[in-house]
C-alpha cells in the first residue's frame, strides 16, 4: 500500500523546467529516501508534492489525487514538510511556533512524545525561536511537523549545516520518528540514510533514474555513479 | 514652554492621524506585499460614512453619538476594505504593478464617485461643542479634539497588539508576515489573515478618516490625498510591517512636522521629507523594520 504516488510529475519555476515527469512511490510506514546530486530537483519535488510549486501530473496520497489543491488543504490532508532551511518563525517563541502548527486543541500527547524527544524545546519554550542555535532551530522544525495526525512526513535535508553533535541527535530522533511515519526523506548524509531509509529514489536531472532498496548505497562504484559522491560520504 | 507643550502635544495629535492611517498600510504591505493606493479611499468612505451618520444626529451631537458616527465609518470603512480585498486583491497577489495600478484606479473612482455625489467642498462634520474648547496642561491650552486623536490612537495601537499577541489570529497574522507559505505549508489558510488584516486596516483608516475630517475642517472627497503620502512615508520610516515602528514613526513625524512649521514657517513638510531620505539612508529597513531575506 502507497501512502503517496506520484506520477509524471512535471514543474516548472518562471521559464525554467525543473522537473521532466518524476515518477515513484512512497510505501506506506516506510522510509522513502529521495537522493541526487545538488541541483537535480529534490526540494522541488517536495514542494511540487505540496503544492508550494504549481506542478502537472499526478501527485495522490491514500490514492486521492491532490495535485492542483491549495497548499493549506494539501497540508490538511496530512502532509506534513520539514523545510530544507528550516523556515522556524524566527520572531515567534518556540511555544508560539508550536501553538501555529497545532490544528488540534487537544495536543498534550503530541506535546509529551515532541519534549521526551527534544527536552531542549520544553526548557526553551518562551524563548524565540530566531534566537535558538540552527540544531534548536531544526528541533523546532521537526516538532512542528509531528504535532499533528499525518499521512506523510516530508523532510528536506535535516541535518544540513549542522555540527556533528548535532547530526547526531538530530538522526537519532529521525530513527525514532521513522518506527511511527511515513517519510520522505531528501538527505545528503549517507549515513544516516543507510540508517533509517527502507527504500531509495535517485533523481538526476528532474527525472528518476533509480527507485529500489538501499542495498545499492553499500556499493561505492553505485553511490559514485548515481549521487557523484563517494561511498563513503557523509 | 507654554508653546513647546502646545506644539508637542499637538504634533502628538497630528501624529495620531497619521499613524491611524498608517497602521493598516503597514500590515498590509507586511502581510501581503500589497502596496495599497486604494487605502487612501478607505479613509475617505469612513469619512463620508461617519460624516453621513454624524449628521442625521444633527450638529449638536453628543461625544458617545460622535464615536458611535465614528465607529460606524471605521466599519464602513472595512467592509468597503474586505470588498476590494476579495474582489480585486486576491486576483493580484504577487503581481505588483498591477495591484499599483488596480488601487490606484479604486481611489480615482472612490474620489469622482463622492465628488459627482456630494461635491468637492468642504462639508462640516458635526462635532460635540466639547472638541472646540481647551484642556490646560502646563500652562498651555490644548484644543480637545487632539486629546480624541491621541486617545483613538493609543486605543488602536492597545487593540492591535493584544489581537497580534493574544489572540490565534494574531499569531497567524505575525508568522504570515514573517513567511506566508510557510504558514500555508502547516495547513492554516493564510488567506482568511489576509481579509482580517485588510478589513483591520480598513477600519483604522475609516476611523482616521473621521478624525482627519475633523481636523480639517470638514469632509470632501479630496483629503485623503496628503494623510495618505503621510500615511506611507510613516510606514517607511516605522518599517514595513511593523505597528509598533508606524506609531513611533508617526509620532515623531507629527511632531518634528509641527515644531518645524512654527520655528521655521511652512518649512515643515520638507523637513519629513528629509527625515524620510536619512532614515532610508542609513536604516533603509525602517526604525524597527526587519532586513527580509
Amino acid at each position: 500500500m502507497n501512502a503517496l504516488t506520484v506520477k509524471d510529475l512535471h514543474v516548472k519555476i518562471n521559464e525554467s523546467h525543473i522537473l521532466h515527469g518524476v515518477t515513484f512511490d512512497v510505501p506506506a510506514h516506510k522510509v522513502t529516501a529521495l537522493l541526487g546530486r545538488n541541483g537535480v530537483g529534490k526540494s522541488t519535488t517536495l514542494k511540487g508534492i505540496l503544492g508550494l510549486y504549481s506542478g502537472t501530473g499526478s501527485v495522490q496520497l491514500n490514492g486521492k489525487e491532490i495535485i492542483g489543491m491549495p497548499t493549506y488543504k494539501i497540508a490538511q490532508s496530512g502532509v506534513a514538510y520539514v523545510p530544507e532551511d528550516r523556515e522556524i518563525f524566527s520572531t515567534l517563541s518556540v511555544r508560539e511556533n508550536l501553538a501555529l502548527a497545532s490544528r488540534s486543541k487537544n495536543n498534550d500527547d503530541a506535546l509529551k512524545t515532541i519534549f521526551e524527544l527534544f527536552p531542549e524545546l520544553d526548557s526553551r519554550a518562551a524563548q524565540l525561536a530566531g534566537s535558538l542555535s540552527g540544531g534548536q532551530q531544526q528541533m523546532v522544525a521537526i516538532a512542528r511537523a509531528m504535532l499533528n495526525k499525518n499521512e506523510i512526513l516530508l523532510i528536506d535535508e535535516p541535518t544540513k549545516g549542522l555540527a556533528p553533535k548535532l547530526v547526531t541527535e538530530v538522526a537519532n530522533a529521525l530513527a525514532k520518528i521513522a518506527h511511527a511515519s511515513t517519510m520522505l526523506l531528501v538527505e545528503q548524509n549517507l549515513a544516516l540514510v543507510k540508517r533509517i531509509a527502507d527504500n531509495v529514489v535517485v533523481i538526476d536531472q528532474g527525472r528518476v533514474i533509480f527507485q529500489g532498496g538501499p542495498e545499492n548505497l553499500d556499493d561505492p562504484a553505485w553511490v559514485h555513479q548515481m549521487l557523484g559522491v563517494s561511498g563513503g560520504h557523509k | 514652554m507654554d508653546t513647546f507643550i502646545l506644539i508637542g502635544i499637538t504634533g502628538i495629535g497630528l501624529g495620531a492621524l497619521y499613524f491611524l492611517i498608517a497602521s493598516g498600510l503597514s500590515l498590509i504591505y507586511g502581510l501581503m506585499g500589497v502596496l495599497n493606493f486604494a487605502h487612501g479611499s478607505f479613509l475617505t468612505v469612513g469619512a463620508f460614512v461617519g460624516y453621513w451618520i454624524a449628521s442625521k444626529m444633527g450638529f449638536d451631537i453628543t461625544l458617545p453619538k460622535f464615536i458611535f458616527a465614528m465607529i460606524v465609518g471605521g466599519l464602513a470603512a472595512g467592509l468597503f476594505a474586505l470588498l476590494i480585498e476579495q474582489l480585486l486583491i486576491t486576483r493580484l497577489y504577487e503581481r505588483h504593478i498591477d495591484q499599483a495600478l488596480v488601487t490606484v484606479g479604486v481611489s480615482l473612482v472612490v474620489g469622482a464617485v463622492l465628488g459627482g455625489w456630494f461635491g468637492n467642498d468642504l462639508r462640516m462634520f458635526p462635532t460635540p461643542v466639547w472638541f472646540s474648547t481647551a484642556i490646560t496642561i502646563g500652562g498651555a491650552r490644548i484644543p480637545a479634539d487632539r486629546a480624541v486623536y491621541i486617545a483613538t490612537a493609543v486605543l488602536l495601537l492597545v487593540g492591535n497588539w493584544a489581537l497580534l499577541k493574544y489572540t490565534r489570529i494574531g499569531l497567524i497574522i505575525r508568522a504570515g508576515v514573517e513567511n506566508r507559505n510557510m504558514v500555508n505549508a502547516l495547513g492554516i489558510n493564510v488567506q482568511r489573515a489576509f481579509s482580517t488584516v485588510f478589513f483591520l486596516g480598513g477600519f483604522a483608516a475609516g476611523v482616521g478618516g473621521v478624525l482627519v475630517s475633523v481636523y480639517s475642517n470638514g469632509v470632501s472627497p479630496l483629503i485623503a490625498g496628503t494623510y495618505l503620502i503621510y500615511g506611507f512615508i510613516v510606514v517607511v520610516i516605522g518599517g514595513m510591517g511593523s505597528v509598533p515602528g508606524s506609531f513611533l514613526a508617526a509620532m515623531m513625524i507629527g511632531v518634528i512636522r509641527q515644531f518645524a512649521n512654527y520655528y521655521a514657517t511652512g518649512l515643515g513638510d520638507f523637513v519629513v521629507v528629509i527625515l524620510l531620505a536619512v532614515v532610508l539612508l542609513i536604516r533603509p529597513q525602517g526604525l524597527l523594520g526587519k532586513v527580509r531575506a
